[in-house]
């Protein structure tokens, strides 16, 4: 009886002890969670000048590598940099705002994503900023696309990208008669791949039309201004349709596995594929570890000329900031001369101030010979990213996808399914109210999608 | 004896209700009202016609369903032999357990991955078929203008990593067969066939609902290795519903979606609890 007893207490203690660890476990403090920043209650290591900065940029794991390791090592404070995708940078960066107080200090982002955020009233003033910074010449035209149309520096450009085309060299003897690599047109971009194919049996073509692909880019700042001269205004031109045969047709000489390309550097290493078009950031890798092998060309021109888009990231203080002087220390940082220098060498952004590049390895100048060539075209046309989208840019994005998906992928009819899809883009428009953006002309009031 | 208890099973049983009820009915509750809901909060069927109108619905819907329908029979052959050959004692036994339950100590992402590095066109299947002369060229297994190659690599990879699962029960309940039944069928002359079809099937029936329950559940929510193998190239339901929630930012469509993967596995266990009833005395 009495040792019953005596057991029944000493189970009784077993299971009390191990209940008050698991609650003790359960409410702890979730202090080093990496990427929440919802401000739930866990603000461990805020007061004491940690500087958590949310980025649309440099998102894949490892350009976040390189940010931490890299770009951020010198710098004199602790950053914790969140890469985030377009839905929850922006869900973060409102819920913040909502709730008055949060986490961000920074925000990385693209020019388009923070005329959003600017018409919501969510940033600071950083004209102090910009003077401090005004002896390192940044980009006039960047400068003041960060002040968003008011009088208030309401981002500091950060850095700068684009996408242009590579290739392995064992490609260029397929080239079409009298075309020069560096100053193509699409349709002969068309007529290597046929000949690649012709001769060797296999399609060699590349787009990363994987889930992590960026070809909606190649739609909405490449293809379309191309061959139609706008891109939402255009959306269901005869030009339009014109580029979607023309994308069409040219599938036949694409690697077919191009569904599963996120980035192009490994394909375009592994020899998959021979002639890519990809990010910068996302080429690199074959440039500079096969210098000999890769080459860096601008994109081709179409019958409206040389479209490429520019793709501008700036940094930002919500009015929110948690820590907005250690923020600004931050972007001082970021824009000095050695900071960009590094940027470039690490994640093939290029810089936005006026400084020496440094020296640099024969790949990264391949890509930067390249985006000159583009940028200095003679028919050059810039194509901006989506300006104001908000929320919506996901669902912009999509529609471009799915018209990819019915009419090069499925084989459908080009006319019927743009269509189909144009009341998906402008309601897109119309949930956002964003008005066009360059190459189509401005609009009063929200773009309509013709 | 039960009367000394009182309320002390009730006690003990509430930390787990209240767990299921705070961590799955809750969100589940939540998830079907954002399905009936609109992106503006009114409650209607809108999101679901969204979802039933979208161009990647019906390729995503089928192409779910052939997989499950395609990996589960695959799987439970596997896993029936493999449970046999554990079960037969044979020598070198525990090795076979630690081989064939290696797939379960990997992620669903990295099993993907894995796969991706023997189907991509310079993998290894490819190399090594190329190295014994069967291919001139490397074939594109992984290519979107050849969906039903893509599903039947993803059913291979699918059937590699989650067979282990259902193996392990079908082991657990093969254990459990009074050994009593195997050794009259002996002493009446029957086969391994017939042993194995009149008595073992018929009294593993118990595990094989379980075994098919989980496996179908866990089969209309394959995600991972789609990703990873086909890209952008197949459609299933569970990307669909990532895709709504994080790409396009309409958590409404995304929870339509999911409440259709919960549909479809409820009619499935259903369908399972029907068609494989088991009988009293097999419990015992």
């Amino acid at each position: 009886m009495r040792t019953n007893e005596r057991l029944h207490r000493w189970r009784l203690l077993a299971v009390t002890a191990v209940m008050a660890l698991v609650l003790a476990a359960c409410t702890a403090d979730d202090g080093a969670s990496p990427g929440d920043g919802n401000g739930d209650g866990a603000s461990a290591g805020d007061g004491g000048g940690e500087i958590v900065m949310v980025s649309s940029q440099l998102v894949p794991t490892a350009e976040q590598e390189l940010m931490n390791n890299e770009i951020l090592a010198n710098f004199e404070g602790e950053v914790e940099f969140v890469g985030l995708d377009a839905g929850p940078f922006n869900d973060q960066i409102q819920a913040q705002e909502q709730a008055g107080e949060g986490e961000i200090s920074l925000i990385g982002g693209l020019d388009g994503e923070f005329s959003s955020f600017g018409a919501d009233g969510l940033l600071m003033d950083l004209s102090d900023v910009a003077e401090d910074l005004a002896d390192l010449g940044i980009n006039e035209t960047y400068l003041e696309f960060g002040k968003l149309g008011t009088d208030q520096q309401l981002y500091i450009p950060w850095m700068q990208a684009t996408y242009v085309m590579a290739a392995r060299t064992e490609a260029l003897e397929y080239l079409p008669d009298g075309a020069d690599v560096n100053d193509l047109t699409w349709e002969q971009l068309t007529e290597w791949g046929a000949n690649i194919e012709a001769e060797t049996g296999e399609r060699r073509l590349g787009f990363p039309a994987g889930e992590d692909g960026l070809l909606h880019r190649f739609f909405q700042g490449y293809s379309y201004p191309a061959f139609t001269g706008g891109v939402n205004t255009t959306f269901t031109s005869p030009e339009a349709v014109e580029m979607w045969n023309w994308l069409a047709d040219t599938w036949e000489y694409v690697n077919p596995a191009s569904t599963t390309y996120g980035f192009m550097q490994e394909p375009l290493q592994s020899g998959e594929v021979w002639v890519a078009w990809d990010h910068t950031a996302r080429l690199i890798q074959a440039l500079e570890t096969m210098p000999d092998e890769i080459i860096a060309f601008p994109v081709p021109s179409g019958p409206e000329g040389k479209a490429y888009m520019p793709v501008v990231a700036g940094l930002g203080v919500p009015t929110t900031s948690a820590n907005p002087e250690g923020a600004k220390d931050l972007i001082r940082y970021l824009l000095s001369p050695e900071t960009q220098a590094a940027t470039l060498s690490a994640v093939s952004f290029f810089p936005v101030i006026e400084s020496d590049l440094p020296d640099v390895g024969p790949g990264l100048q391949a890509e930067i010979d390249a985006v000159e060539a583009q940028l200095n075209a003679a028919d050059a046309l810039p194509a901006y990213l989506p300006v104001g989208l908000g929320d919506q840019g996901g669902a912009y994005s999509q529609v471009f996808r799915d018209v990819f998906q019915g009419v090069v992928l499925d084989g459908g009819d080009p006319a019927t399914i743009l269509e189909e899809q144009l009341p998906n883009l402008q309601a897109v428009f119309e949930a956002s109210g964003a008005p066009c953006w360059p190459p189509d002309p401005e609009s009063d009031g929200a773009c309509q999608a013709q | 004896m039960t009367a000394r208890l009182g309320w002390a099973p009730y006690a003990l049983l509430l930390p787990s209700v209240l767990f299921l009820a705070l961590f799955f009915a809750t969100p589940m509750v939540q998830a079907f009202t954002l399905a009936f809901q609109g992106p503006d909060g009114s409650f209607g069927l809108a999101s679901i016609e969204r979802m039933l109108g979208d161009a990647s619905f019906r390729d995503a819907l089928l192409t779910t369903i052939a997989l499950v329908v395609l990996v589960i029979p695959i799987q439970f052959a596997l896993a029936m032999s493999m449970a046999l050959v554990i079960n037969a004692q044979l020598k070198g036994q525990g090795m076979w357990l630690y081989v064939y339950a290696l797939p379960l100590g990997i992620s669903e992402l990295a099993a993907g991955i894995v796969w991706v590095s023997i189907f991509t066109q310079s993998g290894w299947l490819n190399s090594v078929l190329m190295g014994i002369g069967i291919l001139e060229r490397p074939i594109t297994w992984q290519s979107a203008e050849t969906p039903w190659l893509l599903i039947g690599i993803v059913v291979i990879a699918e059937a590699w990593r989650a067979t282990s699962i259902i193996m392990i029960i079908l082991v657990a309940g093969l254990q459990s067969i009074p050994r009593e039944f195997l050794e009259a069928a002996d002493v009446y002359g029957a086969t391994t066939w017939q042993k194995v079809r009149r008595v073992v099937l018929p009294m593993l029936r118990p595990s094989l609902q379980v075994a098919l329950i989980l496996r179908t559940i866990l089969a209309f929510q394959v995600f991972a290795t789609v990703i990873a193998l086909a890209g952008s190239g197949l459609d299933v339901l569970a990307d669909e519903a990532q895709r709504w929630a994080t790409d396009i930012d309409n958590d409404n469509v995304a929870a339509a979606y999911a409440g259709l993967i919960l549909i479809l596995s409820l009619v499935s266990t259903v369908l399972f609890l029907v068609l494989l009833p088991t009988r009293e005395e097999h419990q015992a």
